[in-house]
């Protein structure tokens, strides 16, 4: 397989769409990063800072709750917490609708993917009443204005998230030595830990059980406050230089420079650009990636200081991209995204759906495939593997979405033997066409396609 | 020839989770095995690194409160005390009756050969593959429980369950398995089922695992061929079942009811064990589930809980130490959990290292004393017959089985 136009939108963006035309090239492709980003625009969602004042009066309400609980105003402070909090969550549940219309409408499908590719890199889930739902948020703030730039400036934005500083639990780490530590409080390693194993070296970098503790040390005073964000605090920073991967960090007066020092080298380490590289790899074209792409991409990124543009162009530009089409199967937010872009659902039907119908329609049977919304396991993220997800249990739902969804969604569907041509483009088979004809209903029809591995496959 | 592609096909699907070699059951009625004996095993993964020192408390060491002061050592443990030296976590106090019938049991000082970089996902990877630590767990190409499978007299594709919707990677491999969600449903009509089966012909991934999915639908009674499937409303109703299905009590359930049917052995996954901070509250919330799991397995395989096992492992421990924040980081030593009627409960196995410092694992994890692999070899050897050159080359390669501890009643 060499690159097609269908093959392009398929693999690189969120599938066919009846009225948009595929990229024409490579370049096409890539054009895609250049310009503005349109859907964020047209489909606006919150980021995170917007948020900080509505967190703080929550949480002033919520503790005025709290102490008040035994007194004459009990039942209306509850009250004024409950309805302040609900606001909150209606507003940031309703980042659904913008979240799938972008990936419905967008001409710059390729944003969506590298959004959701470095948002699953540096995943975060929401761990209180106020978060649990901003992730959206974050990914506005933090993720989505980085994922054209340098790694390192992605790296530093995402350690000086809140939503990272709260989730791998760096929010309370303390230096043990230091003066806020008042011989109590002290370190914590889950941030320090991931931040190798995951977000940089890989588990095979060479980093040991010493760097991790040495990187917890240097880490503290990164904290944030609910109503101002990131906040750095010398007062909890662990005395001391620190030596982390054989280079020495800070020893002067705390510094968060002594930080971003560490983020800025660490961004170019060797075992960061491969294991980067072949991620990105991994993700886009195959479980088991040519090494010659790889070397490519983490070429290109070690010669330019790490611009990601530079790797996806590497990337693109490698035969390996094309030929290996169909071997990673969509997960299932991509595979909703996708069967919702051709089918062209509406951006005003999305807007009106209701919290019960984003749940029966979405994030419910999102949770049956086995990718609950915003809400993995872990800080890895979700499984790449395709047979991580193409289990029976997984399969099964992934099909009762098909025949389901799009007759409780539309009152009429579309012919399957032209919604065939509409979802798979130049990669329909022939048993594909061959079942649109046969199907004894449009229902069953347009099902069908949606459930065959050439819609499942990328 | 015919046998050649067979081969291929089979070895083609060895990576893959659920592969049962059940035909088409449109072509063939669905055969059960003849199931290998009586006895039962479930396998209960623990993900997240479960702090075995708070779990099963070392409460006779005078340095658990030391090292932990703001864990809640201290509180009050009259009504889960073992045996005068342990005691279990206040949020097990449920289990204390199985306890005191010999129907529980504790492996302290335990791990997998998983050391130092302190991974959760190469330690679940590892624990999953049951090799040594020479061979890269994400390399290994099947799980343990498959590999038991394999040497299993008389396992059919409804022998082994893995339960629940995170993969399970100790049950893939050659073997055939079953795999399925509690909330999972197949409602088609025999046209689109026709249909799919040939849309699915050439893709051996999709083929196999669709073929399984029909086969334990119909099996289970949540298959349809109402040609209309689902309604809006139906969707909704769903939604419920999906939100329950990760509940603890919903996999035991579920596990349970194969149990009582075809299935010898069940697998599923219970996570919230990464306890970095504020560790009372999430441990609590975890022995919690675990405890329910454990309580509706007794509770609803009836006299069939005499003849269980079950066990649950983790990746591996956290460090002795309480860390700055009320929680404590990723370790070695932990401890692993046995239940069940087959089990010789009322006791703690295993050598217990002590918590000095220097008796720790680089004097800050509780130091492993025995393998976790050897009490499931061990387990397996009672509760199936398979001989101990069998279990330590071809279930578990590479490990030495250390003397029989005696798990079974």
């Amino acid at each position: 397989m060499a690159f097609t136009p269908d093959i392009a939108a398929i693999r690189f963006g969120e599938g066919l769409a009846p009225e948009i035309a595929a990229p024409a090239s490579v370049e096409g492709v890539l054009d895609q990063l250049r310009g503005a980003d349109l859907a964020a625009k047209e489909f606006p969602i919150t980021p995170l800072s917007d948020l900080y004042g509505t967190f703080a009066k929550v949480s002033t309400l919520q503790k005025a709750a709290r102490r008040g609980r035994k007194g004459p105003d009990a039942q209306e402070l509850s009250k004024a917490y409950k309805q302040a909090r609900r606001e909150l969550n209606l507003h940031l549940e309703g980042a659904l609708a913008p979240l799938l219309s972008r990936s419905i409408t967008t001409e710059q499908p390729f944003r969506e993917r590298l959004t959701r590719f470095w948002a699953d890199h540096f995943t975060v889930v929401g761990k209180n009443n106020l978060t649990r739902n901003a992730v959206p948020s974050y990914i506005e703030e933090t993720i989505r204005p980085h994922i054209t730039g340098r790694f390192s400036d992605l790296l530093k934005a995402v350690m000086t998230s809140p939503m990272m500083l709260d989730y791998l639990d760096q929010n309370s780490s303390v230096g043990p030595n230091s003066r806020g530590a008042k011989g109590r409080r002290g370190l914590n390693e889950n941030l320090a830990r991931e931040l190798l194993e995951l977000h940089t070296l890989g588990v095979g970098g060479a980093y040991a059980q010493g760097d991790v503790r040495q990187l917890a040390e240097l880490l503290t005073g990164m904290t944030t406050e609910i109503s101002r964000g990131f906040v750095f605090r010398p007062k909890i920073v662990e005395p001391g230089a620190e030596t982390v991967l054989g280079q020495s960090y800070g020893g002067g007066p705390p510094a968060v420079e002594d930080v971003m020092a560490f983020l800025d080298d660490v961004a170019l380490h060797p075992d960061t650009v491969r294991h980067i590289s072949r991620k990105l790899a991994v993700h886009f074209t195959s479980d088991r990636p040519d090494e010659g792409m790889i070397a490519d991409m983490a070429d290109a990124y070690a010669a330019t200081g790490g611009e990601l543009m530079a790797v996806y162009e590497a990337m693109l530009h490698h035969p390996f991209a094309w030929s290996s089409f169909g071997q990673k199967v969509k997960q299932p937010v991509d595979f909703i995204v996708s069967a919702m872009r051709v089918l062209e659902v509406p951006p005003t039907s999305l807007r009106q759906f209701n919290r019960s119908k984003r749940r029966a329609y979405v994030t419910g049977p999102m949770t049956a495939m086995g990718q609950q919304w915003f809400r993995p396991a872990g800080p890895d993220g979700w499984p790449e593997e395709a047979e991580a997800w193409v289990t029976p249990q997984g399969l099964a739902a992934r099909i009762q979405w098909a025949m389901a969804a799009p007759s409780a969604i539309f009152r009429s569907l579309p012919d399957p033997r032209s919604f065939v041509v509409a979802a798979l483009g130049d990669v329909a088979d022939e048993k594909v066409t061959f079942a649109a004809r046969a199907a004894e209903t449009r229902r069953e029809g347009v099902g069908l396609i949606l459930a065959s591995p050439a819609f499942q496959r990328r | 020839m015919a046998d050649a592609l067979t081969r291929r096909r089979f070895l083609l699907r060895a990576t893959a989770l659920g592969c049962s070699a059940a035909a088409s059951p449109l072509m063939t009625p669905m055969t059960f095995a003849q199931a290998p004996g009586e006895n039962r095993l479930v396998v209960i993964i623990l993900r997240g690194a479960m702090d075995g020192l708070d779990a099963v408390r070392p409460i006779g060491d005078p340095l658990l409160r030391q090292y932990r002061p703001g864990l809640g050592m201290s509180l009050e443990s009259a009504a889960t005390e073992l045996d005068g030296f342990f005691a279990l976590h206040p949020a097990l106090a449920e289990l204390m009756p199985l306890w005191k019938q010999g129907d529980l049991a504790v492996a302290h000082a335990v791990s997998t050969p998983y050391r130092d970089k302190r991974s959760h996902f190469d330690g679940q990877d590892l624990l999953e593959a049951g090799t040594g630590a020479d061979v890269d767990g994400a390399q290994a190409r099947d799980g343990w429980l498959n590999r038991m499978l394999q040497v299993l007299p008389g396992a059919g594709s409804e022998t082994a369950f893995a339960i629940g919707r995170s993969e399970m990677k100790l049950m893939s491999g050659r073997a055939p398995v079953s795999s399925w969600s509690p909330d999972g449903r197949l409602d088609m009509s025999p046209q689109a089922r026709l249909l799919l089966e040939e849309i699915y012909h050439d893709d051996p991934l999709f083929h196999d695992t669709s073929m399984d999915a029909l086969a334990i639908a119909e099996s289970l009674g949540l298959a349809s061929d109402d040609s209309f499937g689902m309604s809006s409303r139906d969707m909704r109703a769903a939604v419920k079942a999906a939100n329950a299905a990760g509940d603890a009590s919903v996999l035991a359930s579920f596990a349970a009811r194969r149990l009582n049917e075809e299935a010898r052995i069940a697998a599923f996954s219970l996570g919230g064990w990464d306890t970095h901070r504020a560790q009372t509250r999430g441990i609590t919330r975890a022995l919690g589930n675990l405890k329910d799991a454990i309580l509706t397995l007794q509770s609803e395989l009836g006299p069939r809980w005499e003849k269980t096992a079950v066990v649950a492992v983790t990746e591996f421990g956290r460090t002795a130490r309480e860390n700055g924040t009320r929680g404590t980081d990723h370790g070695t030593g932990g401890a692993m959990i046995l239940g069940g009627g087959a089990i010789r409960g009322g006791r703690v196995y295993g050598d217990w290292p002590g918590l000095e410092e220097a008796a720790l694992y680089a004097r800050r994890d509780l130091m492993p004393t025995s393998d976790v692999r050897s009490y499931i070899a061990w387990l397996m050897h009672g509760l199936y017959g398979l001989d101990k050159t069998t279990l330590g080359t071809v279930v578990f390669p590479g490990l030495h089985l250390a003397d029989d501890p005696g798990l079974l009643a």
